[in-house]
């Protein structure tokens, strides 16, 4: 069975990229041409946020692009069709849905399952689905479609919880929330706090790889998180860039390159 | 146990649980392991049996409203929550709240807050105990609700707009989730309604029982049963509706009405009566009757008051709605208006606008001459004497 995450940390054990955008925006067929463009790039993971009428977890620039890309008309229908093709234009590159519950039970788990997997997306991020209910009602549905689940961990999660999170978490990643806030936030202010949280789970010795995320927004706090890390997830510094952009595809390359280079 | 507690996950019947992102975890689950114990410890009690009695003014009484009865034709009485400190029933909730945020160690308090009478009540009993607040209101309800904005910054408060989607009770609730999990360690954060992830609505749902109690006490006084007919509350998130349906709910002949905003009516696009609109969904880490479009996102509801429209019930309610052990009535803008004046002009008792869609819905109900209604007059309306001037064309 092929695992996109696996070939990719066995290939590159640090330094990963991992890079968000909300689906339908900046406009509502922009989806699949950006993430060849992010992937021809040199992003190494790519998560397309279902937009939301209200992302519990998310700073204001990702509630705004969700707002933007619901207005344009994005919906969950539309994104699964539109993802069907993908692995044509992206064969190797990991692919993760990030979203809220509500879009995906209305959708239907069963029917989101089977349509996220047969277009070839790896992983799902759902932030308000806690590993207890996904435990209890639908880790089968997930394994029978070989899709991974994604768990986020914090400076708070304890470690008996860290563990049970790991041993839930199937070949795919760990989400490091880099520290208090939301997305998009300035949690990386704290860079002392925040580096001996990344080294103590790193001491976990953990079965799966973990990417840091929250408060990435450029080379300098990518370089950082990247330290204790198998890699680090931008989403909302990626989105300002987006953001009134006449090329977003220009755009999207130059934010790569601001980071690669 | 009774089916109307919670299991401990968290569920009514299928309606509750806790959906909250990894963030609150630590919080909601300190809360969880907790709260049970902490409610039922001596200290606790004898605490907030005494701030109930000499801060808040309880027991309210249970006023047998003659005129309203002889119109309706049938014993009504109202249980005058509107005479609690602050002016309605949301301070019994955060007396009970700040005592558990003292015990869990907390020091900065954040609430949300709809018509602004949770806000108030917040704002009362962190100056009461010298805690930190900060209460996120829509920006919205701030115009429309003046009275209370005043009223939380007088008491210390810094009160915060909530500026995104429909600027309202939804949306300040959304930006005190953001807020708590921005400040994981120190903050306790107190929900106004039976609403949001289990501990919460069962939490707020034994701290606004009191209300039940005392009206089971009063009536045998005065009736010689404790049991009435009727129990009529409105339903926003839901809270005092819990508090005064709880000690009836295994009381089979006890007939629970639970009354909802209609708005412009449950057939336009203006309205917010969940039960007849909403379907299961998750909202504000509780899996609940929920008004949404056919793609899960979450709709924006109508109504002329700011405590009701929420797009959501309480779990507990769902299940009551779902199980049928509550009527649910909705009523709208005009008829709740109406309402209004004909409790202030046949008792001289100005409710608020959200208690008067529970009185409005006393049109609704068969009522015999027998019938004991017990209505819960949850708050007064100074808060929306501008509302009732404008609309009802007396200014």
């Amino acid at each position: 069975m092929v695992n996109r995450f696996a070939d990719l940390f066995a290939r590159k054990p640090s330094g990963v990229l991992n890079l968000y955008i909300t689906a339908g925006y900046p406009s509502l067929h922009d989806t699949v041409p950006l993430l060849k463009t992010l992937a021809e790039s040199g992003a190494d993971v790519l998560e397309i946020g279902v937009p939301f009428s209200d992302p519990l977890a998310d700073g204001p620039v990702i509630q705004q692009t969700s707002s933007a890309a619901l207005r344009n008309g994005m919906t969950l229908k539309l994104l699964l069709q539109e993802l069907q093709g993908i692995r044509q234009v992206l064969p190797d590159t990991p692919l993760l849905l990030m979203g809220y519950l509500n879009p995906v039970l209305q959708y239907g788990m069963e029917a989101f399952c089977q349509q996220t997997a047969a277009a070839g997306i790896d992983g799902v991020i759902l932030p308000d689905l806690p590993a207890e209910e996904y435990a209890a009602l639908y880790q089968e549905t997930f394994r029978r479609h070989n899709l991974r689940p994604v768990f986020l961990i914090t400076p708070q999660t304890a470690e008996a919880r860290i563990r049970r999170l790991d041993e839930l978490t199937d070949d795919a990643f760990l989400y490091l929330v880099s520290g208090p806030g939301l997305t998009g936030g300035n949690q990386t202010a704290d860079h002392s706090s925040q580096d001996a949280y990344l080294a103590r789970v790193e001491a976990l010795n953990l079965r799966n790889p973990r990417l840091v995320g929250f408060g990435i927004a450029d080379k300098t706090s990518f370089e950082r998180a990247c330290q204790h890390a198998h890699g680090a997830i931008i989403g909302s510094a990626l989105l300002r860039a987006l953001d009134g952009a006449a090329d977003p595809h220009e755009a999207a390359r130059q934010f790569v390159r601001s980071i690669r280079q | 146990m009774s089916q109307y507690h919670p299991t401990e996950r968290g569920y009514y019947g299928s309606f509750g649980g806790a959906f909250i992102p990894e963030m609150l975890y630590p919080n909601v689950e300190e809360l969880r392991e907790q709260y049970l114990s902490i409610l039922a410890d001596a200290s606790f009690q004898q605490e907030y049996q005494l701030l109930l009695r000499d801060y808040v003014g309880r027991p309210t009484p249970l006023f047998r409203a003659a005129r309203l009865s002889e119109k309706y034709g049938a014993t009504i009485y109202l249980k005058r929550e509107d005479l609690c400190h602050t002016g309605a029933h949301k301070v019994n909730n955060t007396v009970g709240q700040i005592l558990l945020a003292e015990r869990l160690g907390k020091k900065r308090i954040i609430a949300e807050t709809g018509a602004g009478q949770h806000g108030v009540a917040t704002a009362t009993v962190c100056a009461l105990r010298g805690l930190a607040c900060i209460v996120y209101m829509g920006a919205i309800d701030m115009e429309r609700q003046k009275p209370n904005v005043a009223r939380m910054r007088m008491l210390g408060a810094e009160v915060r707009p909530a500026t995104s989607g429909s600027q309202t009770l939804k949306d300040a609730t959304n930006e005190a989730i953001r807020d708590w999990i921005s400040n994981p360690t120190d903050t306790h954060y107190i929900i106004g309604s039976v609403v949001g992830p289990h501990p919460y609505p069962d939490l707020v749902a034994r701290l606004q029982s009191v209300i039940s109690a005392e009206i089971r006490r009063q009536l045998r006084e005065k009736t010689g049963s404790e049991l009435p007919d009727y129990v009529v509350a409105c339903v926003g998130g839901g809270s005092n509706a819990a508090g005064a349906f709880y000690h009836f709910l295994d009381e089979s002949t006890v007939q629970l009405v639970a009354v909802e905003a209609a708005g412009h009516g449950v057939h336009t696009d203006k309205s917010a009566a969940t039960s007849v609109l909403g379907r299961p969904g998750i909202i504000h880490g509780s899996r609940t009757l929920l008004m949404q479009d056919e793609h899960g996102q979450i709709t924006e509801p109508h109504s002329i008051s700011a405590g009701l429209d929420y797009p959501g019930i309480g779990p507990l309610h769902a299940f009551l709605a779902d199980s049928k052990r509550a009527q649910f009535l909705s009523i709208t803008d005009d008829e709740a208006l109406q309402a209004a004046q004909l409790c202030s002009r046949l008792e001289g008792i100005i409710p608020a606008l959200e208690t008067a869609h529970a009185l409005a819905a006393l049109d609704q109900l068969p009522l015999k001459p027998t019938d004991v209604v017990v209505l819960n007059l949850s708050g007064r309306g100074d808060k929306d004497l501008d509302t009732y001037l404008r609309e009802l064309h007396l200014a």
